[in-house]
């Protein structure tokens, strides 16, 4: 099994974390959002082959974090916490 | 030269050594225009093919696929049909796949060994009960026969299920699909490449389309590692990769690739004579005619291009398989692979034209597409002929994620994406 980065609590099994999906910005202001733009938010996006930056859950601590992996090969690349880079 | 497969066939060529049998397919070199060009050769690519030369007479069809026909989930699924959805949309789709499967050898003259042996979806807690019964209850509804079975009929069938009371999932009924089964996935992809060739379709294999040809806003046709090669229309149906390709015309889409694992036994004498379903665990099971059990469960839901899938999901899923069937617990497991699954929110696929004009989408069938090849080809091949939708692909099309008309079978399709 991997081992993940949370970037917090450290190196941990991958059982312990959950996907979230690829960073996204809620679009702003609700009252001024089209159909179109709710929707490519909601539901679309990228899903690159390769060096990918994720948005993932450690459940043991419940921090949302950003994880590059490459999902050509599996490998973690990194982790980088919310808190100092917005997605 | 012997072409048409029967047992007068076979015969004479026995009596001569086997030195007249054609190749089931060419192996084209790709023209430089076409009427219609289809990226990827997986079933549901080539079923298209086929299908625009039989019904609509367009023979002018190319399928380039990057790879070897049959090579990506067509290949690598656990070769389950079936048809015990929950909506009557999603009943549309997918009973007209596995009528067509009915008739699928007789119309190809090839042999996909389709074997109706039934399918059974157990559910072992009062609540997946009810939603077993819903379920049974929603298919009569939809024209699609299924029964309610209690645990002495999964007794009766399943004399290897696990009967302890002390079981943790221990079967107290399920629903019952007569018609459903399975089919030789690889004679699926070759019997619709055999059939596409013989009406003049060329299939080019080990070329990859690197990009739209796009002319006064509308594609033209596809560059390729073989060249440039023009059509009218394009049908993509590259599954798992749909993203990359469409991001080459800068269309995004509700699509997550993630990996969906398969394990198969060594062989052993029959034991199993169903196919086997648990909405709990999400593992099912069948056993070959080499007598391997063929089974699979749940994806591994992180994106990955990998066909491979990690070891925490083999786990649960072999687990899951031991808590159904104890004895199989001696098994040795034989081979694991993986495949790309384009799951999309709603586990319905999406069928329809893209927003780039003259590129039509056949794609989002996520963990469920091989039972559906036949319906795919047909509803891709309606629409590149037509232009225009089949009324059994207009629901699925991608403007339903603006209109939120969207068809959840996450219950339906069995396994929660």
């Amino acid at each position: 099994m991997q081992l993940f980065p949370c970037p917090f609590c450290g190196a941990r099994d991958e059982t312990e974390f959950h996907y979230v999906g690829e960073p996204k910005s809620r679009p702003e202001p609700a009252n001024a959002v089209s159909e179109e733009a709710w929707s490519r938010y909601l539901w679309f996006q990228d899903n690159p082959k390769g060096p990918s930056r994720e948005l993932w859950l450690h459940l043991a601590c419940m921090e949302t974090f950003v994880m590059t992996r490459d999902t050509a090969t599996n490998a973690v690349l990194g982790s980088q916490s919310l808190r100092r880079a917005p997605p | 030269m012997t072409s048409r497969y029967s047992a007068l066939a076979l015969l004479k060529e026995g009596l001569v050594g086997h030195k007249g049998w054609q190749p089931a397919w060419r192996k084209a070199r790709p023209k430089p225009a076409y009427e219609f060009i289809i990226v990827g050769g997986g079933g549901h690519g080539l079923a298209t093919a086929y299908y625009l030369a039989k019904t609509h007479r367009k023979t002018r069809v190319c399928v380039v696929e990057k790879g070897w026909i049959g090579g990506g989930n067509t290949g690598r699924n656990t070769t389950i049909v079936r048809s015990n959805y929950f909506y009557p949309e999603s009943t549309a789709v997918y009973d007209l796949a596995l009528r067509l499967y009915e008739g699928l050898s007789r119309d190809l003259n090839y042999n996909v060994m389709l074997s109706q042996r039934g399918i059974l979806l157990m559910s072992h807690t009062q609540a997946q009960l009810e939603i077993a019964a819903r379920l049974c209850n929603q298919m009569n509804i939809n024209g699609v026969e299924a029964e309610f079975w209690g645990p002495e009929q999964i007794r009766a069938k399943l004399p290897l299920v696990t009967q302890s009371l002390s079981a943790r999932y221990l079967p107290n009924g399920g629903v019952w699909q007569a018609r459903g089964g399975v089919a030789r996935h690889d004679a699926v992809a070759w019997s619709y490449a055999r059939a596409a060739d013989r009406l003049g379709v060329d299939i080019v294999e080990n070329c990859e389309v690197t990009g739209f040809l796009m002319q006064n806003g509308a594609c033209v046709g596809v560059e390729t590692s073989l060249g440039e090669v023009r059509s009218d229309a394009v049908g993509v149906a590259v599954a798992g990769h749909s993203s990359q390709l469409m991001a080459k015309v800068g269309v995004q889409l509700p699509i997550h690739s993630y990996a969906l694992q398969a394990m198969v036994t060594e062989p052993v004498k029959p034991c199993l004579d169903i196919v086997a379903s648990v909405i709990g665990t999400g593992v099912y099971a069948s056993q070959s005619d080499k007598g391997e059990i063929v089974f699979g469960g749940g994806l591994d839901r992180v994106p990955s291009y990998g066909q491979r899938g990690n070891p925490p999901m083999l786990e649960a899923v072999v687990s899951g398989l031991v808590e159904l069937f104890p004895a199989f617990g001696q098994l040795k497991m034989l081979r694991q692979w993986g495949g790309i699954v384009d799951v999309v929110p709603d586990s319905s696929p999406i069928i329809g034209p893209s927003p780039t004009r003259g590129v039509f989408l056949n794609c989002g069938w996520g963990t469920g597409g091989f039972k559906a090849i036949p319906a795919g080809g047909t509803l891709l091949a309606h629409l590149l002929a037509t232009g225009g939708h089949h009324e059994i692909s207009r629901p699925f099309d991608l403007d339903r994620f603006r209109t939120g008309r969207l068809i959840d079978e996450a219950a339906g399709a069995g396994i929660a994406h």
